[in-house]
Parts: C-alpha cells; structure tokens; sequence
C-alpha cells in the first residue's frame, strides 16, 4: 500500500517501511537535524574530550578528573580571560568584521585598572578605589574600540586592517604606560576579589558568567542582536531595511572594547598586578573559541552559547593536557587540529544545505 | 485615465546628473489595482525613474503626487512610510533569518519576558509570515527556518510579503524574474496578479516581453530618458514595443 502511495505522487525515494511523509518536509527534516548536530559541534568537542580526560585519567592514575572540585574551578578561573574576549568577538565576526585589538585592549585595560586603583586607594578606600578603577579601566578599553568603530563605520577600514593597526597602537600605549614592565597593586581588597570565592565558585568566574549571560540575552533577544546577524548576512539588506549601519558597527566596536577591558580588569584582579601583555596570547584564543563555537568567519552565523563550548574546548584541552602530565606544547597541536575539524564540519554543512537550495 | 485621482502620478519630471540628462519631462499615472510595465533598452531611464518614485534620488524638477498629493521625499524610508515599497532584484533579504524576522528586519516588535526584560516577539513575526504568506498563496511549515532554505520563488514571494505586510500601495519591482527558472517566474507572475487583486499599484520592470504580455495592463516605453510610448496592452504586440524601445 505504501510503495502504491508514493508512486500517486511521484516520489521516487525507495519505501520506507510505511514511512509516508510529502517529500519537501521530510527534507526539511533531515537537513535540520544535520544542522543541529553542526550547531552542537563545540558541545560535542566538549563533551568528547571531558570523556577523553576522565578516562585516561581513571586508567592511569585511578583518579577523577572532571567529577574534582578543584580542575572545574581551575578550568573555569582559566577560561575568564579568552571567555570574555571570545564573547566580544563573536559580535564582531558575525557582521563579518575581526577585532585584533582585543588582546592589547586587555593588557592596556589592566595596567590602566592597575595604576588607578594603586592611586586611589589612599584617597578613596580600597573597596571604592576597586570600583574606579573598574570604570575607568573600562572606560579606556572602550576608546581604542570607538576608535576602531570609527575606522570601520565612517572611514570604510577593512576591520582586519583598521584593529591590527589599534593592535599596535594599544600595544605601545599599554607597555608605555606600565614602564614597560608588570604595574604591581596594593589593595587586598582587589586581591580578594581576583582570588575569592562565594559558595566555592571563584568571583571572577562568576562576574564572567553574569556579564556572558547578559551579552547572549543582547545577541539573541534584541534588535542590536538580529541587527547584528542582518548586517553579517548581507549588509545592503540591513540598509534598505533602515538599520542605521554606521551607528551599529560603531557600538558593536566599542561593546568588544569593553569586553576586552573587563577581561583586563579581572586579569589584574586575579594576578594583583596589571601587564601590558596580558592578553597577547589569548587573541588567537578567542578568534578560535568563537570557530569552533559554530560562527563562520564570512559573517551571518555564531551565538554566544556555542562561543562559550568554544571556549571551554580550549580551556579543557589546555588544562587536561597539563593534567595528565603531557608535554605542553601538545596543546598548540590538539587546539589547532579541533579548530580544522570544527572548519570541516561547518564546510560539509554549507555543502548540504547548498545542494539542497540549488534543487 | 482620467477618471479618478491616480494612485501614483508623475508629472514632468526630470532629472540630471551634472551634464547628463537622465529624465526628461517623463508624465505617468499607476491606478489602484494597475499593473504598469517600464520598458526601455539599458541606460534610458527606468532606474532613475524608480529611483526618483521611491525617495533614492530627489527629481530635478517635476512632481510625484500620491493619490493627489505631492510627495517630497528625502530618503527611501520616507517612501516606504508612505507605502512606496521598492523590490530589489538582488532581493535584500537577510538569509541568515527567517521569514518573520525578514519581514520585520529593522522594525523588530519587543514583548516584556517575565514582565520586566525587554525581548523580540519572535511569535508576533512567525505570526505575522504565517498569515502575510497565506495571503500571497504560499504555505510554509518552518517558519523559524532561514529563508537561505527556500527557493529563489519562495524568497522572492518573502520580499513581496513584506512591502504586502506593510500595507505597501506602490510596489516597485526590478527585474523580479530575471535570476528565477520558468516555474518560478509563473510564481511570480501569479504574485502579481494577487497584488492587483487587492488593489496595489504594481510597477514592474522588465526586459522580458512574455513577462510583461502576461501581467500588466499598461505600458510606458522610455528611450534616452524620455517617453517612447504609452500602451495599452490589450492593443499592442511584441513587434511595436519593441519598435519603441530600439526607436523606429
């Protein structure tokens, strides 16, 4: 009955064991569901490798990796930093753009939060003296970011060459201004909190995890956020729907500013001392938390979910290495060959769902 | 045509690049329910009219007057606010979004979450594609899926339903055929006629004649920025058309 069904449409699929579905849903189906396992990638990265670590760290030295308080916590004081930059750039790659600065906006940011507190904790009291410094340090990060936003919006700078520029630029300024060596801190009120906890979870870990919170609610639920995925997806479009594009790509600019200038801020909370370098070597870091997180770097696609898998694959990879006592420069292989495979998979996925529009 | 008010006029318009003349002196009329083709060989003027119609360029001298009323517009989303609604060849759609979201792109609709936190309305723009998509005859079941998963037809009707969504009365469409296969340029034509229907003006360019034949009810023929001819076309053919266009 079946095989008869599907002749009287023309559908020409093999029967499926009574398996009756109109063919352009079924489809729609299959395609969503590989769509989905693409989405979930760094998910399941991530999933793999905790898997990976647990085992091997069961099998050779009878010990619990993951179900151990202390690497969850080590992991995750160790994510902050590329977390943050990460979530910044994820803004920024979806509009099809790259901030390079990011790295030294986070060196300069600390050294600039190491300073001021430094200044003002005789005047103002250690606790208020954090928080100036938290703002002002910030505040800084935000105008290299303008800077960028201005390049990138008004002047028509490519990003890749307008940010490598602001790289030098936040470089130089950073080192400048810390004399070029580490600022330290004198306020144990800002060690306390770059090293406290609350219920054993790290402040800075939990400061991050608000402020990730806050940027996915931005990225998905309001209009910056679908503006910001219009103008990745095709840029004319956004236009002529009256999307006031040099205004979005200014405050998109500044918004990764910012998150780099957090990053710092916590950098310097957690070390008590602010360096200009930072977060030179966190920049590729992030740009690969965000691939491997589902974004493509031709723009149009990414979320701050898969960002923070993204993230969390390198943080596992580099901490678990080290954990089950492995040369550390495997870290640079095992993060370069998951950045290839995620780009594979996000090709393959292109692929399908190209065959099928071209139907 | 002198019935009643016209929907859209143009009275003499005219206009010019530093030295170029790219309009000159062009009259035309589009009643409700009206389909008006424009016609013309490369560079005699169809952009720049459509262009002047929808607020990208301010004419040099003449007029627009919507349902009587002169028009002074300074930028397209003046137009649309007016419902002047341009169709892009390229057709302007983010792919990456949905239907609903496409439909809404730059006007998104908020709701409060939880009574306090500001978000979109995604379920107001599925809402509002599902319904806007009925009334253009086309049936999605995914409405949350990217329209880059709908065929050229299919996205082509997205565009068209969101100039219909937001009560468009003009709708301008360049070259809507051009990049589609033979049963997606039927789709479109049935688009048309739907838009007719109720009661929209259609402006509609094209260089292909079949397509033109098929649809409108009018004819405005432009050569070097001006006035070729005006049928109608129940009583003309191909060949004077075309005798128009090249100028004989």
């Amino acid at each position: 009955m079946t095989t008869d069904a599907k002749t009287e449409t023309g559908q020409t699929t093999p029967p499926q064991g009574g398996h009756v579905s109109p063919p352009a849903d079924h489809a729609e189906t299959a395609k969503t569901t590989i769509q989905r396992i693409a989405d979930l990638r760094a998910w399941l990265f991530l999933a793999a490798l905790i898997i990976g670590f647990e085992l091997w760290s069961r099998l050779s030295f009878g010990g619990t990796f993951i179900f151990n308080p202390f690497n969850i916590t080590s992991i995750a004081v160790f994510a902050v930093a590329p977390l943050l930059l990460a979530t910044g750039q994820t803004f920024v790659i979806i509009t099809g753009g790259i901030d390079l600065s990011m790295g030294f906006i986070m060196g300069l940011a600390a050294v600039v939060a190491a300073h001021v507190i430094n200044w003002a904790t005789p005047g103002m009291g250690m606790p208020l003296a954090v928080l100036f410094g938290a703002l002002v340090a910030i505040g800084v990060a935000m105008i290299p970011g303008f800077i960028n936003g201005i390049l990138v919006s008004r002047l028509r700078v490519p990003p890749f060459i307008g940010t490598l520029g602001m790289f030098g630029v936040a470089r130089g300024v950073a080192f400048l201004l810390a004399g070029g060596t580490t600022v330290p801190v004198q306020n144990s009120f800002f060690a306390a909190l770059g090293n406290g906890r609350i219920w054993g979870i790290p402040w800075i870990v939990i400061i991050t995890a608000v402020f990730v919170l806050v940027m996915h609610y931005i990225l998905s639920q309001t209009r910056f956020g679908q503006h910001n995925y219009a103008i990745g997806a095709n840029e004319q479009a956004a236009r002529r729907a009256g999307i006031d594009i040099k205004a979005h790509l200014l405050k998109l600019y500044i918004l990764s500013g910012m998150c780099a200038g957090l990053a710092g801020f916590l950098y310097a909370a957690r070390f008590s001392a602010g360096a200009a370098q930072a977060g030179e070597p966190l920049l590729l870091d992030s740009v690969a938390a965000v691939v491997i997180g589902g974004a493509s770097l031709f723009g149009g696609s990414g979320t701050i979910l898969g960002t923070v898998a993204g993230a969390f694959v390198i943080a596992v990879i580099q901490y678990g290495l080290v954990f089950i006592n492995v040369e550390p420069f495997w870290q640079f292989i095992s993060v370069g060959v998951v950045i290839i495979i995620s780009v594979l998979i996000d090709q393959a996925q292109r692929r399908i769902s190209g065959g099928r529009q071209s139907e | 045509m002198s019935e009643a008010t016209p929907l859209l006029e143009v009275r003499n318009l005219s206009k010019s690049f530093g030295a170029v003349q790219a309009l000159c002196d062009l009259s035309m009329q589009v009643a409700a329910g009206e389909v008006v083709a424009l016609a013309g060989d490369n560079g005699a003027g169809k952009t720049t009219l459509i262009k002047a119609i929808s607020g990208v360029y301010r004419p040099s001298s003449g007029k627009v007057l919507l349902e009587g009323e002169e028009m002074n517009f300074s930028s397209p989303q003046e137009a649309r606010e007016r419902g002047i609604e341009t169709i892009y060849q390229d057709l302007a759609l983010a792919d990456n979004l949905s239907i609903g979201a496409n439909i809404f792109l730059g006007r998104e609709p908020m709701t409060k979450r939880w009574g306090f936190l500001p978000v979109m309305d995604r379920k107001k723009m599925a809402d509002a594609a599902r319904e806007t998509m009925a009334l253009l005859d086309f049936h999605v079941n995914r409405l949350d899926a990217p329209v880059s998963n709908f065929s050229g037809g299919q996205r082509q009707a997205v565009a068209i339903g969101r100039a219909v969504y937001w009560n468009a009365r003009i709708l301008i469409m360049d070259e809507p055929t051009a990049a589609l296969g033979v049963p997606e340029q039927r789709k479109v034509i049935s688009l048309i006629h739907q838009l007719k229907a109720q009661g929209r003006g259609v402006i509609f360019i094209s260089h292909n004649l079949q397509d033109i034949f098929a649809v409108s009810d009018r004819i405005v023929v432009l050569r070097r920025g001006v006035m070729a001819g005006e049928r109608r076309i129940a009583e003309t053919t191909h060949d004077e058309v075309v005798k128009l266009m090249v100028g004989g």
